[in-house]
């Protein structure tokens, strides 16, 4: 069992309602500090909704999320704000500012919580750039980038202010399989260079047995099963296996 | 048949109830996002948190200056129109001089603030909504959010201030050149004197009336803004979501422009000041 010091996020019987239909029903986990954690489950199945709960983007129905032993529904205004600073975020789109160069997307959250002068941050910008592979892109505007580059963009954001937590909304949706491979990639060498804590949801499950320390299953709001990415893929749990597995036979029924 | 007669009451009055709950949601969200800006506005400074002059410069330039062409446009017509229109009614009783100040007055008082408001809740407002409302839906607010940062203050404010200064300017612009369409109809067509023609101008224009114009003109970017950016933030359901939006927004700002209009000059009319 891990110490408690160890775990740097904990979900505590979460549920969540939207408009009269449970999305998640009691879910409850650990997260270790420094691993790569996935959470798995299809379309549907509540696990945007349930990194959006952990970033704190979102509020559950009911049920508590701690970091860092935190609770942090206690926390509001700007003692949460700047809990939140140490979050960093990546989302399925990318969600670069359309208008600002890749650079300047960068900088942003910089420039917005520092007073540091304009070509520190440049700096600090381009470093978080060369990080993810996009040295001599900086001056380029979103929409003159291919999907994988917007995505490492995005990732170049996600960790400008240098976070204890990455949140990774579908990393790999809609890229080819090289450049799905490049992103995994990117995703272990920053959590291990940086010594950050990844949690990421996918239903990608090439990226899955890549990146993932653990894994959770999400399946119809309830969670099925947590475990390492070993224990996960031997269960002898039907849902778990036919997912892995992308059978159309099994106990998942498509309505 | 009675049975039925009274269901369908039921379910009428059932219908009218959710409708005034949801207007009282809409006027006590929009009323907390005006209170929202207002608080950035005044209490950000003290916090660290004042506005990006850039992004407020970029909206001035936006809003502002590239509004000139068709707010001139729009008012020199319309100055026209009302002289000929005036003349027509004024001639009749051999009073056509006073097209000069009818022209005038009513630009001030009346049509140059709510045209240019008018122009520019479809220019602006349009485009307000259609930047925030694909924002929206492409996880770009949210994204601001994660970063702690507030979107009222990063995007709505700069908007907010900026058309607050820009549309006085732009009536004040609008007023002007209304007047020049009406001098020349009065000048070159009516052949009244030129310099009887300014003088008759603003014979009879009080401050009063420059001054209810432009307060009215202030209301009115306040209207525009807000509207905009309610419906922006408001936007769900992709590109067909935008595109409703911006048209829900520059139909809502059209209404309260006009019934803003009204209450204000009521409020003119019988409160004397």
């Amino acid at each position: 069992m891990a110490n408690s010091s160890d775990i740097i996020l904990s979900v505590r019987q979460i549920e969540k309602t939207y408009h009269g239909r449970r999305v998640l029903e009691n879910v409850s986990f650990d997260v270790r500090r420094g691993e790569v954690f996935v959470i798995m489950g299809g379309s549907g199945c509540g696990k945007s909704t349930m990194l959006r709960i952990m970033a704190g983007g979102v509020p559950p129905t009911s049920g508590k999320v701690f970091f860092n032993g935190q609770d942090m529904s206690a926390v509001k205004g700007e003692a949460r704000e700047k809990i939140r600073r140490r979050f960093g975020m990546s989302f399925q789109s990318a969600a670069l500012l359309d208008y600002l160069t890749v650079e300047e997307n960068v900088s942003l959250p910089i420039k917005e919580h520092t007073r540091l002068a304009a070509n520190i941050i440049s700096i600090m910008a381009q470093t978080k750039l060369n990080l993810v592979g996009l040295q001599g892109f900086a001056k380029f505007l979103p929409d003159e980038l291919s999907g994988g580059m917007r995505k490492r963009a995005g990732l170049a954001r996600a960790i400008a202010m240098d976070p204890e937590i990455v949140f990774y909304d579908e990393p790999t949706a809609g890229l080819d399989p090289v450049v799905c491979a490049v992103v995994d990639q990117l995703i272990l060498d920053l959590t291990k260079k940086l010594q950050i804590t990844s949690i990421v949801v996918t239903h990608n499950m090439e990226s899955v047995f890549r990146i993932a320390d653990r894994v959770a299953m999400l399946y119809q709001g309830r969670l099925l099963q947590v475990g390492t990415a070993e224990e996960i893929k031997n269960t002898a749990d039907p849902v778990v296996q036919q997912f892995i597995r992308g059978n159309i036979e099994g106990p998942i029924q498509m309505s | 048949m009675s049975e039925q007669r009274g269901f369908s009451i039921f379910k009428k009055s059932e219908e009218i109830g959710t409708l005034v709950l949801s207007a009282w949601r809409v006027f006590t969200e929009g009323a907390g996002l005006f209170l929202e800006t207002l608080y950035w506005i005044f209490i950000g400074p003290f916090k660290g948190k004042s506005v990006d002059f850039k992004a407020l410069f970029q909206q001035m330039v936006f809003m502002g200056y590239e509004s000139v062409k068709i707010v001139f446009f729009v008012t020199f017509f319309t100055g026209i129109v009302l002289a000929m229109q005036s003349a027509h009614q004024l001639s009749k009783m051999g009073g056509t001089i006073y097209v000069a100040s009818l022209v005038t007055i009513s630009l001030c008082r009346e049509l140059g603030p709510v045209l240019t408001a008018l122009v520019l809740a479809g220019r602006i407002g349009a485009s307000i909504t259609a930047e925030i409302g694909s924002m929206k839906v492409n996880e770009q607010i949210e994204a601001l959010d994660t970063m702690g940062i507030n979107p009222v203050r990063y995007l709505v404010v700069p908007k907010f201030l900026a058309l607050l200064f820009m549309l006085p300017i732009l009536t004040v612009l609008g007023d002007a050149s209304g007047m020049l369409g009406g001098y020349m109809i009065g000048v070159y067509n009516l052949k009244i004197n030129a310099g009887l023609y300014v003088q008759t101008a603003f014979k009879f224009l009080t401050i009063k009336d420059i001054y209810t114009g432009l307060s009215k003109s202030l209301v009115f970017a306040i209207i525009i803004t807000m509207v905009g950016v309610y419906q922006g933030l408001k936007t769900n359901g992709g590109a067909v979501g935008v595109g409703r939006a911006t048209t829900i927004s520059v139909v809502v700002s059209f209404i309260m422009i006009i019934l803003a209009d009204c209450v204000m000059t009521g409020i003119y009319f019988f409160v004397k000041m």
